[in-house]
C-alpha cells in the first residue's frame, strides 16, 4: 500500500468499519470486485484498502450487520475555485497514465436541469380537476408518421377510416427502455428489459448489440438498433423487432462512436453481435455510408424494404447545436420517429472531456425540434422521442409538455435495479452486475428480480403521470403533447424561455 | 412437500444464507451474538455454500422421500415425520456415532463438535419460510412444492 504511486493514494472514499458489530462474515470481500476488502491474515480479521474502493456502496448494501459506511474522503486539498479536486486528480491521473481519461455514466458536471426550472400548471375551480382513481386516465401513446389528414368513408357497417396509417409502435405507458446494448450490459438485464416491456406493453431497445436467439420471442416489444458498426444486424434481425433504430448519434459522447473492449466479449456476445471472442467492438463515429441527409434516406428505405413497410423507422440524434435543421432533415428522409439524446445520457464509457462537454441539454433541443417542425407544418410526420437523464415521472410530464411523445429511460432503470452511479462501467467489473459479462458478477441481476423492479418503476411512474394529468384537468396524455402553456419557467432568463418557448411563473 | 431449491445460476456465493440459518437456530436470534459466542460454542449452519470458480451453489438437506440418513441412524433420532414429509432430528437421542453424516448422499449433515451431536436443516420449523430462503439477496433459493 505504501508503495503506490503517491497519487494513487488520493483517494475518494474511505470504508468506515464498525468494529464493534463486525463478525469477519467476509461477505463484503466476496462482493467487493475491486478488492477493497480483504482477509487480512496476520490480524486474523477483514480488512481494507481505502485506495482500492470506487465508492460503489455494494458492500455497505450487504453487509449483514450494516456495519459499513462508505464515505467521502475527508482529507481535502487547499480550497481553490478553479483547481476543484475533480481536476487535480484528472491531472494525476494523465501524469500516470497520458492516455485519455474515460466515464461510465452520463455527465456529472453542474450544467442547469432545465426540467428543475419548470413547474406544471393545475387546475382550480374553472375545469376542475379529473380524479385519476374514478375517471380512465388514458396514457397509451402510438409512435410513428400521423397522416396530414384523415379521411372517413361511410359503410352499410358505419363510418371507417379511408386513410392509410402507417405502422406505428404502441405503448401503454409513454416510456420506453433506452438503447444499452447486449455486451455493455449483460444477458439477464436484456432479459429482464424484455420481460418487463413485454409486461408492460412498452418496449425496449437492443442498442448496437444485436439481438440474443433467445430474445426473438419478445420481439414485439423490441426496438432493434442498427448502429454505424452494424453489430448483429440481418435480415431476422431487422424483423424480429416492433421498430427499428437508425443509431446516428449518442448524447454521452456526441460525435463520438462506441468501444466495447474484447474482455467483455464472451461467447454468447460474440455470436449475437457477429464479432469473434475477446476482439475489440468497435462502432465508428460516422456510419460509414452516411454523409448526407439523402445518404440517410438511402438507409431508412432500405430497412423499410427490408421489413416490407410493416415497422417504423426511427433515426436518433445527440442533442446538439442545430438539432433542429438536422431533425427537419431527418423527417424529409422518412423516418417516423425522432430521438434526441441529451448530454445527461449514460453510456458504458465515454472519453470524460466529450462527456462533460459536448452536446446540449436536451430540454432546449426537443422545445426547437418541436417548434421547427410544428413552423414547417411536418410535426405530424414523425413522433418525437426524448432521452438523456430523465429521473422521475415529473421530467417525463414536462417532456410530453415540452413536445415529446414518449421518452426513453435507461440510468433511471439501472438505479431501480441497483446501479449507484459509481461510474466505472468501462472496467467490466460492475459490483451491481449490470455493466459486466463477468460470469462470477453478472449472477447478480436475477432477471426475475430486475423484471419486476422496472415493471414497479414504470408502473409507480405511469400512477404519478395520471396525478399530475388529473391535476392539470387533463384526462389523455395526448392532450398534454407540445402543450406548453402547462408549463412555466422559474429563475430563467429571456432567451432560455424564448427557446424553451414558455412563459416566466406569474404570467 | 416443500423443500428449499438452490438455482446455481444466480447464487453469487454470499454466504448470506448461512448467517440467516445460523441465526434461526440461534439461542440470542442475534446474528452477532449467534457468530460471536454460540458459533465458538459449536452451533453450525445448517447450510453449505460451495464454489468452483463462478459457480456456486447452497446446499442442505433434501429431506429425501426414503432418506439413508434414517436408514443408517441407528439411535431413532432421525426419523421421517409422515405429515409433513420433512426428514426430522431429535437431539435428546443423536448419540453422535456419525452414521448418518457418512450416509447422506449430500454432504448435508454437520457435526456440532462442542455437544458431539448432528446439525441439520428441519426447514425452520415453526416460520413460514425458511430463514436462509428469506434472507438471499438473490432469490437463488425458493421454497416450493417441485
Ligand atoms: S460484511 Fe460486514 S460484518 Fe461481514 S466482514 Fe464485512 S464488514 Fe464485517
Ligand atoms: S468498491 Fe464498492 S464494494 Fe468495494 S469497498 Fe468500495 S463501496 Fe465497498
Ligand atoms: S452500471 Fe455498474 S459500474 Fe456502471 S455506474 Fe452503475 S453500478 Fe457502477
Ligand atoms: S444467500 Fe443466496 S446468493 Fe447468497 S450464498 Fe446463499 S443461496 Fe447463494
Amino acid at each position: 500500500m505504501l508503495f503506490k504511486p503517491i497519487s494513487q493514494n488520493f483517494n475518494d472514499f474511505v470504508i468506515d468499519r464498525d468494529k464493534e458489530r463486525c463478525i469477519n462474515c467476509e461477505v463484503c470481500v466476496r462482493q467487493c470486485s475491486y478488492e477493497a476488502h480483504f482477509w487480512d491474515d496476520a490480524r486474523q480479521c477483514v480488512n481494507h484498502d481505502n485506495t482500492k474502493c470506487v465508492g460503489c456502496h455494494r458492500c455497505e448494501a450487504l453487509c449483514p450487520t450494516g456495519c459499513l459506511t462508505i464515505k467521502k474522503n475527508p482529507a481535502d486539498f487547499r480550497d481553490n475555485a478553479l483547481w476543484t479536486p475533480t481536476y487535480m486528480k484528472y491531472l494525476y491521473k494523465q501524469g500516470d497514465t497520458g492516455g485519455i481519461l474515460l466515464s461510465g455514466m452520463g455527465s456529472p458536471s453542474a450544467k442547469p436541469i432545465y426540467w428543475d426550472n419548470l413547474q406544471l400548471d393545475a387546475s382550480q375551480v374553472t375545469n376542475p380537476s379529473i380524479d385519476p382513481l374514478r375517471e380512465p386516465m388514458e396514457l397509451r401513446t402510438y409512435l410513428g408518421s400521423k397522416p396530414d389528414k384523415v379521411e372517413i368513408e361511410q359503410t352499410p357497417d358505419g363510418p371507417k377510416l379511408k386513410t392509410k396509417i402507417g405502422p406505428q409502435i404502441k405503448l401503454e405507458y409513454p416510456m420506453m427502455f433506452s438503447a444499452m446494448s447486449f455486451g455493455s450490459i449483460n444477458f439477464n438485464l436484456h432479459k429482464a428489459m424484455a420481460m418487463a416491456a413485454t409486461e408492460l406493453g412498452i418496449v425496449y431497445n437492443t442498442g448496437e448489440g444485436g439481438l440474443h436467439p433467445t430474445l426473438y420471442k419478445y420481439g414485439a416489444n423490441t426496438i432493434v438498433q442498427v448502429a454505424s458498426g452494424r453489430f448483429g444486424v440481418h435480415k431476422d434481425y431487422l424483423n424480429a423487432g416492433a421498430a427499428i433504430e437508425i443509431k446516428v448519434g449518442q448524447g454521452a459522447k456526441p460525435g463520438i462512436g462506441g468501444h466495447l473492449p474484447g474482455e467483455k466479449i464472451d461467447e454468447e456476445v460474440s455470436k449475437t453481435r457477429m464479432v469473434p471472442v475477446g476482439s475489440d467492438a468497435i462502432s465508428p463515429a460516422p456510419h460509414h455510408d452516411i454523409y448526407s441527409i439523402e445518404d440517410l434516406l438511402q438507409l431508412i428505405y432500405a430497412l423499410k424494404e427490408a421489413t416490407e413497410y410493416r415497422v417504423p423507422v426511427s433515426v436518433k440524434i445527440a442533442a446538439v447545436h442545430n438539432a433542429a435543421a438536422i431533425a427537419s432533415g431527418i423527417v424529409r428522409a422518412g423516418a417516423d420517429i425522432v430521438v434526441i439524446d441529451g448530454f445527461r445520457g449514460g453510456t458504458g464509457a465515454a472519453p470524460t472531456m466529450i462527456r462533460d462537454n459536448v452536446g446540449i441539454p436536451v430540454e432546449l433541443a426537443l422545445a426547437q425540434v418541436d417548434n421547427r417542425l410544428r413552423d414547417e407544418g411536418i410535426r405530424n410526420w414523425a413522433s418525437l422521442v426524448v432521452a438523456g437523464g430523465t429521473r422521475c415521472s415529473a421530467d417525463v410530464i414536462k417532456a410530453i409538455a415540452l413536445g415529446a411523445d414518449a421518452v426513453y429511460i435507461a440510468t433511471a432503470a439501472l438505479v431501480a435495479v441497483g446501479c449507484t452511479l459509481c461510474g466505472r462501467c468501462y472496467t467490466g467489473k460492475c459490483p451491481w452486475g449490470i455493466a459486466t459479462n463477468e460470469a462470477r458478477l453478472k449472477k447478480r441481476q436475477n432477471p426475475e428480480i430486475a423484471a419486476k423492479r422496472l415493471t414497479n418503476l414504470v408502473k409507480a411512474w405511469g400512477h404519478e403521470i395520471q396525478e399530475m394529468l388529473g391535476g392539470m384537468g387533463l384526462n389523455s396524455i395526448e392532450s398534454l403533447r407540445g402543450n406548453r402553456d402547462k408549463l412555466r419557467g422559474i429563475g430563467l432568463n429571456e432567451v432560455e424561455l424564448d427557446i424553451l418557448g414558455v412563459k416566466h411563473a406569474g404570467r | 412437500m416443500r423443500r428449499v431449491y438452490p438455482n446455481k445460476d444466480f447464487c453469487i456465493g454470499c454466504h448470506i444464507c448461512e448467517l440467516a440459518c445460523l441465526t434461526a437456530h440461534s439461542e440470542s436470534k442475534d446474528l452477532i451474538i449467534a457468530v460471536r459466542e454460540e458459533q465458538a460454542s459449536g452451533l453450525r449452519p445448517c447450510k453449505a455454500v460451495y464454489e468452483k470458480g463462478p459457480v456456486c451453489v447452497s446446499l442442505s438437506c433434501r429431506h429425501c422421500e426414503n432418506p439413508s440418513c434414517v436408514t443408517a441412524c441407528i439411535s431413532g433420532a432421525l426419523y421421517k415425520d409422515e405429515e409433513t414429509g420433512r426428514t426430522m432430528y431429535d437431539e435428546r437421542q443423536c448419540v453422535g456415532c456419525w452414521s448418518c453424516l457418512m450416509a447422506c448422499p449430500f454432504g448435508a449433515i454437520r457435526r456440532n463438535q462442542a455437544k458431539g451431536k448432528i446439525i441439520k436443516c428441519d426447514l425452520c420449523e415453526g416460520r413460514d419460510k425458511p430463514a436462509c430462503v428469506e434472507a438471499c439477496p438473490n432469490a437463488a433459493l425458493s421454497y416450493e412444492d417441485r
